[in-house]
């Protein structure tokens, strides 16, 4: 297994016969991931699809360290996950920007959790310019759009310099149109960084353009149904044939088409 | 990696929301006309008019100090006046307060009318015989308002200390809310001014009996507040937090306080007006000193003017600080607005 590649910031994954329940309020068991395998290889873009209820969000949350298996192996790298860390970065579908913060304070405020503001404050400028928030450093995360707001959180995780990139629908609360704006300024970080990146989506064209692999997901208890690659050369295009040929197959995989 | 590597990004696509003053709208009617303007003006020379024109049954001291407030508030309104009509940066500021002020002379003026033809004397005296009082009797009340402020402070500041220790710690720690949340919600609501036996007992003298009692008083919406603020303080947050590699202080004292200050606040206004009770009971009880015991001291002797002086002094010592409190609290609150309507 690589644990790291070029530029020493991205790491693999590793999961082993994960397990997952949570107890609902009547006392019932409830088995969220189920003998859940899955290997992402440092520096690669993984999506997971599924209906909703599969567990993509626990399975997220536990690769976090933000909650704990019932049972089964975590890993990034070769070092067990246990609690969070900012080696793993995690983005939800709301920006979550601390309200009492200016922007450049939510992107600053990583680095003051861990106490290395000054060794890093030169690059705060930078990922304002990267997330192309400059001239915005002195609002408050009420007064940004959506888009903005998303912008600004992704500067956050990433002047953490985090080996994985946990994305869980990110992009979910966007419109179209800024929606795939941000799909590509992810790709354009991620080629630059080679990030490891796990994508919770549940936009199957957002899933093609962005991942090496896309794994769907079965409901109740979630675990690996199918993987499938992505054969496609990047800068994809949305309306390229193999596109929309492999678009269709998995629509057909997930019973959308085809009754 | 630097970011620097990577190519530029796309341009922002939207601009930043443009945010309008969300204020209820004036009360309607001639808003930027001279009827608004003047109305003030109007209504203090009507005042005056009551002042000189109808008869008073009460004797009236034979000082000036009434008209003499009056005709100064007369010039006053004047110029208010034609700063607002000139148009200056004030101008708004005056037609928005220009009805306040007319409210206040029509105040005077009713005051005057009904103490002079009503009401009996000595309960009831007319503004004249209460100006006299704050002018004669000044020394007298600028100690007791600087007791009562000593004592105030000393209460206050306690109190909001030990409430945001226990606020935080009942709001943050689960065992610590479990014992504490119940003792709290059966301690708490016993009035402060019920423990007066017990802290005259507690404490060598008055002065930290008081302040003790002041202090209780706030502490219970203080400790209440804050500890609720923690408490719903969003999971998201936290965990956003956590992820960026934050440890137990920065969850508390940088998302989890900053989340709840909205809340804290509360507690704070509200302990600030369980201050001003607890401070006149204790100063009508134990302490010799202060706004409270004046009062009490001139009931006795049935010097109502002084008394309602010395109401005259409370509030504008306690709006004053509840003032400042507001001040303080829109500066640390800045970035709500916007988020909540003020």
């Amino acid at each position: 297994m690589v644990t790291s590649t070029a530029g020493g910031e991205s790491s693999s994954l590793t999961i082993r016969g994960l397990r997952k329940e949570f107890m609902t309020e009547s006392g019932a068991r409830l088995v969220a991931i189920d003998h859940l395998d899955l290997a992402v290889a440092a520096g690669e873009v993984v999506s997971l699809v599924g209906p909703s209820g599969c567990g993509k969000s626990t399975l997220l949350r536990l690769l976090a360290g933000l909650d704990q298996p019932t049972s089964g192996e975590l890993q990034i790298g070769s070092d067990p996950i246990r609690t969070p860390s900012s080696d793993r970065g995690l983005m939800f579908q709301a920006p979550n920007l601390f309200p009492w913060l200016t922007v450049r304070r939510n992107i600053e405020s990583g680095l003051v959790a861990r106490g290395v503001l000054a060794q890093f404050r030169h690059e705060v400028d930078e990922y304002l310019r990267l997330v192309g928030l400059t001239g915005f450093e002195h609002a408050y995360p009420h007064q940004l759009s959506g888009g903005m707001a998303q912008r600004a959180a992704l500067a956050r995780v990433l002047i953490n310099h985090p080996r994985v990139l946990l994305l869980d629908e990110p992009l979910g609360a966007l419109d179209q149109f800024t929606r795939m704006q941000m799909q590509n300024e992810v790709l354009r970080i991620w080629s630059a960084r080679k990030t490891t990146m796990v994508l919770v989506t549940h936009d199957i064209d957002e899933a093609i353009y962005m991942s090496d692999r896309i794994v769907l997901m079965t409901p109740r208890p979630g675990r690996v149904d199918r993987i499938l690659d992505v054969p496609l050369e990047r800068p994809r295009h949305r309306d390229d044939a193999s596109f929309l040929s492999l678009r269709s197959e998995i629509l057909r995989l997930l019973h959308f088409t085809g009754t | 990696m630097s970011a620097e590597t990577l190519p530029p990004p796309s341009p922002v696509e939207e601009p930043l929301a443009g945010r309008t003053d969300s204020r209820p709208p004036l009360p309607s009617g001639d808003r930027s006309g001279w009827g608004r303007l003047f109305a003030p003006t109007a209504v203090v020379a009507a005042a005056l008019l009551v002042e000189w024109g109808l008869p008073h049954r009460q004797a009236v001291p034979p000082t000036r100090l009434y008209s003499g407030l009056l005709v100064g508030l007369l010039a006053c309104t004047l110029v208010f006046a034609i700063v607002g009509a000139m148009r200056t940066r004030f101008s708004p500021w005056v037609r928005r307060n220009a009805p306040l002020v007319g409210g206040v002379a029509f105040l005077l003026a009713l005051w005057n009318l009904v103490t002079g033809n009503l009401l009996p004397l000595p309960y009831f005296p007319g503004p004249q015989r209460v100006l006299l009082s704050l002018y004669d009797d000044r020394t007298m009340l600028a100690v007791s308002t600087y007791h009562s402020l000593r004592l105030l402070l000393a209460g206050y500041t306690a109190g909001v200390a030990a409430g945001l220790v226990c606020g935080i710690l009942i709001g943050w720690f689960r065992t610590i809310r479990y014992w504490g949340m119940p003792l709290l919600k059966v301690v708490g609501p016993i009035p402060a001014t019920a423990y007066v036996p017990l802290m005259m007992v507690l404490f060598p003298n008055h002065f930290l009996s008081g302040a003790a009692l002041i202090a209780l008083a706030v502490w219970f919406p203080v400790t209440m507040l804050t500890a609720s603020g923690l408490a719903n303080v969003p999971i998201a947050f936290l965990d956003v937090a956590r992820t960026l590699g934050a440890g137990p202080r920065y969850l508390i004292f940088r998302v989890a306080l900053p989340a709840a200050l909205p809340s804290i606040f509360l507690g704070l206004f509200m302990g600030l007006g369980a201050a001003f009770l607890t401070l006149i009971v204790a100063e009508t009880v134990g302490v010799s000193a202060g706004l409270g015991w004046y009062l009490k001291w001139q009931q006795g002797y049935l010097e109502y003017a002084n008394v309602y002086a010395a109401l005259v002094i409370m509030s504008v010592f306690f709006s004053g600080l509840m003032t400042l409190l507001f001040l303080v609290r829109d500066r640390v609150l800045n970035w709500q607005k916007g988020v909540i309507r003020w």
